[in-house]
């Protein structure tokens, strides 16, 4: 696939992505300056809004002016927290990315080697565990895990901390500086921060964490199967090497390149499962912002978190995309 | 001529929901530092056969034989450590077609070495060097850019030449060739059958050349193996084949086309169920 | 076995049907049997039809009203011989509300395939049929929604259409017909060019009729199969909406909601998020496994078995 094609699929999916995001604000709602001003407004006021908002041009023009202020970074001002939209979703979006990256690192960490054994064991222990795992993450409403989860875990056992990102204790002493909280400790050789910290992210990340680890060992076992039933597996055992390598050196790095496309939605998926996860543990990130913005009628918060998700979406698909073609030689020169 | 492989009563046979599936019903014989050709259709039992000397018969089949030995070595009751040790080693396969046989993710040069590392404690530098003699070994010139090259980047006859280096650079003594002309075009499959002819001789390997083409077969080797429906049917030497005496063999030979022979009607392949008892 | 039973099992299985009926009941009896000897597969269609039996019976089996309660005397209760699975912040009991619930469960899922499917099939269809730009364009329509965030996307939806089931259902369906497009297109391309197409083609059939009534017919198995899979996604996306307060609004017993209800009472009383979090689990699950196991009967090969 040449450059072009590639930035005009780039293009259009982003084209898309506001189209759709304008329609949802702007045509749906019968009248979205009700919605700003409240229906007890004097009509001069709800007309002056209609001007200031451009909403009395017809659509084309808005959604022009609507592109110029994405590309611009003004998805407008939050109406619950009054500060414009994109400085409110720079606070909370790292929030979000810790936990779904540690989900990520779980799910991938433990759900590759598990699939692997799976397919290698077929019929196995190991091979009914990873169905099990995966027939439960695909049927479980992960906000109610989370709540069994905070009951277990937090309320019974005292394992983990409660709700929350970091402890009230240290809102005061500690001071973020990437907006990675755990990172930010470690910088800060702040351990006793670290340790709270952990304690609170430990369990909705392990909660995403299986999530992940359902969709990723369940995929890495459907590939494995297919590149172990390839000639090349018989090659390589008429050369006399060992299982381990062949399963591990031959069999997955060729599965590694269906594969990397799997972590990549996956890590998408847990980002936009934060909307849930989030809620239920109280997390301060991008998907909280959202609920609490959408409970509120808060359309530009609303609007302007889905484009930022969107975005990083299709960011994340560009990414596996590449990484797809440095994996497998195939892609490169044929 | 000493006795290198020897096959008796050999079965190899594969449960599945419908029963049992018998690839190969009690096979017997013996190889020496020659070339034996096995020939039949597809599902006759050849491949299994050749797959079972390797040990590469898929862990669901069942496999006996009265006797299965390399070299005086007990093949059925070798720890699969040792059965481990000598393929790629001592015993080698080569596969049908290269485009499926080597790992696509793996420059060619990486896979030869991997086989030479495996079994001989080498160091890169040198492991590399006997690899790029390998690879002119087998009649590629440019074996330094083919050395990095992919298997997708080369030809089915170059694939198929870098597979015969990858297999025979531990320097085997039996080489097994499932085939190993039939996917390419036919202007090439003489140029891979010239280098295999010439390696096997020159290094003084046994061959066993599993092939459907029962010319091609009498044509490269000193004996000939005609298997039917699991059994061997007729066995004899390649110069011996126009009078080969069984129906089956006869009818293999027949469905061969001759420069300026009518051939009205069409022979057709004639397979009586009793040759298979 | 008697021998009627092996009859009529020979006539299904006959090699050379007399009629086209019999030969589709032959194929339906073939698929079953590969289908019933999967256990799992099976346990999926009883959790399935139970679901079916309950919603239709639910006003004879549910031992009280789903929406009434006696706040008074019953609020809270835990699970015991008069409440089997306790009563709620409102004093209602909470089996009655999940029994009435597996009505809106299936109304969800019903609803949105029957939205999305279709949707999906036709514009799958009409880009793998017609081919140059109709399809270039339909495809990456397709493609655009692929790539987007579904459960945020529908989220947003219902924000601006408002809170409710059927606006949660439409939304649900907006965001999920673009796998059934691409199925359906797969299929199209595989069967475009084969001869019999273009015999009725040559018979003058117009694309329109080839569409709906040659090429539709064949991507139905593989669409159900998708969609009976699918089906999990929608229970919980539904109950994620209903969990956000964006799904079916009070006091209807809706699963998710019923969760969110239940969160309040989490710490002391957690049969009441815990019941209706497992029925959803029970039921995605019995969805998941039907449609491994139809997946598995209808196409041998592939699949993860």
């Amino acid at each position: 696939m040449s450059i072009g094609r590639f930035l005009i699929i780039v293009a259009t999916t982003y084209l898309g992505l506001l189209a759709v995001t304008f329609f949802i604000g702007r045509v749906i709602p019968i009248d979205p300056v009700l919605a700003i001003v409240g229906d007890r407004a004097p009509a001069y006021v709800v007309e002056r809004t209609r001007e200031e908002l451009g909403l009395n041009l017809p659509y084309w023009q808005q959604f022009l002016l609507y592109v110029k202020g994405v590309f611009q970074g003004d998805f407008g001002r939050s109406v619950l927290t009054t500060n414009p939209v994109m400085e409110d979703i720079r606070r909370v979006f790292p929030a979000t990315v810790e936990l779904a990256t540690l989900g990520t690192l779980i799910g991938a960490l433990i759900g590759v080697p598990l699939g692997v054994l799976a397919a290698v064991k077929r019929g196995s222990v190991i091979d009914q565990i990873v169905r099990v795992i995966g027939l439960i993450g695909y049927s479980v409403p992960i906000f109610w895990l989370g709540l069994l989860a905070l009951l277990v875990f937090y309320a019974r056992l005292r394992w983990t901390a409660g709700p929350g990102r970091i402890d009230v204790v240290f809102e005061y002493t500690f001071t973020p500086i990437t907006g990675f909280y755990l990172l930010d400790s470690v910088l800060r050789r702040d351990w006793a921060a670290f340790r709270d910290i952990f304690a609170h992210i430990v369990l909705p990340a392990s909660l995403l964490g299986y999530f992940s680890l359902a969709y990723i060992s369940r995929m890495t076992r459907s590939f494995m199967l297919n590149e172990l039933s390839q000639e090349y597996i018989v090659a390589a055992r008429a050369k006399g090497l060992s299982e381990t390598r062949i399963i591990w050196a031959h069999a997955l790095r060729n599965a590694a390149v269906p594969l990397v496309t799997v972590i990549a939605l996956s890590y998408a998926g847990l980002l936009e499962g934060s909307v849930l996860t989030e809620t239920v543990f109280a997390w301060p990130g991008l998907g909280l912002y959202i609920t609490d913005s959408l409970q509120n009628a808060d359309m530009n918060a609303v609007l302007g978190g889905t484009i930022v998700i969107g975005s990083v979406f299709i960011g994340i698909n560009l990414f596996a995309d590449l990484l797809y073609r440095t994996l497998d030689p195939r892609t490169r020169n044929a | 001529m000493s006795t290198m492989l020897e096959v008796e009563d050999l079965s190899v046979s594969f449960p599945t929901r419908t029963g049992m599936i018998e690839a190969v019903r009690g096979i017997s014989f013996s190889l020496g530092r020659e070339r034996l050709g096995i020939v039949g259709e597809s599902g006759s039992g050849k491949s299994q056969t050749g797959r079972a000397i390797m040990g590469l018969t898929p862990p669901n089949a069942l496999i006996s034989a009265d006797r299965l030995e390399f070299d005086g070595i007990d093949l059925l009751n070798a720890p699969p450590q040792l059965r481990r040790d000598l393929r790629g080693n001592r015993i080698a396969m080569i596969l049908q077609d290269p485009k499926y046989s080597l790992n696509p993710v793996m420059s060619i040069g990486r896979q030869i070495v991997e086989t030479l590392r495996t079994h001989e404690d080498v160091g890169k530098a040198e492991a590399r060097d006997r690899a790029l003699a390998m690879l002119e070994a087998v009649q590629i010139r440019d074996s330094r850019r083919v050395y990095d090259l992919y298997p997708h980047e080369v030809s089915g006859g170059m694939g198929q030449r870098a597979m015969i280096a990858m297999m025979l650079i531990a320097g085997p003594e039996l080489l097994i060739a499932d085939e190993p002309t039939s996917a390419l075009d036919v202007t090439v499959q003489l140029d891979i059958l010239g280098i295999l002819d010439r390696l096997v001789r020159e290094r003084g390997m046994g061959l066993i050349f599993i092939s459907h083409d029962l010319r091609l077969v009498s044509s490269f080797c000193d004996r000939v193996i005609v298997m039917y429906a699991g059994r061997i049917v007729e066995e004899l030497p390649a110069t011996e084949l126009a009078n080969a005496e069984h129906p089956y063999t006869r009818g293999l030979l027949n469905c061969m086309p001759e420069i300026g022979v009518g051939r009205h009607p069409l022979p057709v392949l004639d397979r009586r169920p009793e040759w298979a008892l | 076995m008697s021998l009627a039973t092996m009859t009529r099992r020979d006539w299904l299985l006959s090699e050379r049907p007399q009629s086209r009926m019999q030969a589709r009941l032959g194929r339906t009896y073939v698929t079953w049997r590969r289908f019933s000897v999967n256990r799992l597969a099976l346990a999926g269609l009883a959790i399935i039809l139970a679901l079916l039996v309950v919603a239709a019976l639910a006003d004879v089996i549910s031992p009280y009203s789903p929406v009434i309660g006696d706040l008074r005397g019953s609020r809270l209760l835990p699970p015991g011989p008069e409440h089997w699975l306790g009563t709620d912040g409102q004093g209602r009991d909470i089996l009655s509300r999940l029994i009435h619930g597996s009505r809106l469960t299936l109304f969800v899922v019903v609803l949105v395939a029957i939205i999305a499917a279709p949707v999906g099939l036709l514009v799958g269809t009409v880009a793998g049929y017609a081919g140059g730009w109709t399809d270039a364009i339909l495809m990456r329509m397709t493609d655009i929604f692929l790539a987007f965030p579904k459960l945020i996307l529908a989220l947003a939806f219902v924000a601006a259409l408002g809170p409710g089931i059927e606006n949660a259902v439409l939304a649900i369906a907006i965001t999920s017909w673009p796998p059934y497009a691409r199925i359906a297109r797969a299929e199209t391309m595989t069967v475009r060019n084969s001869d019999y197409i273009a015999a009725v083609r040559l018979m003058g059939a117009s694309p329109l009729r080839i569409v709906i009534l040659h090429i539709m017919p064949l991507c139905i198995s593989s669409l159900i199969v998708r969609v009976t899979l699918d089906m999990a996604g929608i229970i919980l996306t539904a109950a994620g909406l209903g969990f956000l307060g964006l799904g079916a609004q009070p006091p209807l017993p809706e699963w998710g909601a019923m969760i969110a209800d239940g969160r309040r009472f989490i710490l002391d009383q957690w049969w009441v998020a815990a019941a209706p979090g497992f029925a959803i689990l029970i039921v995605s699950l019995g969805f998941n496994l039907l449609g491994d196991g139809l997946r598995d009967a209808l196409d041998p090969r592939g699949g993860g078995q």
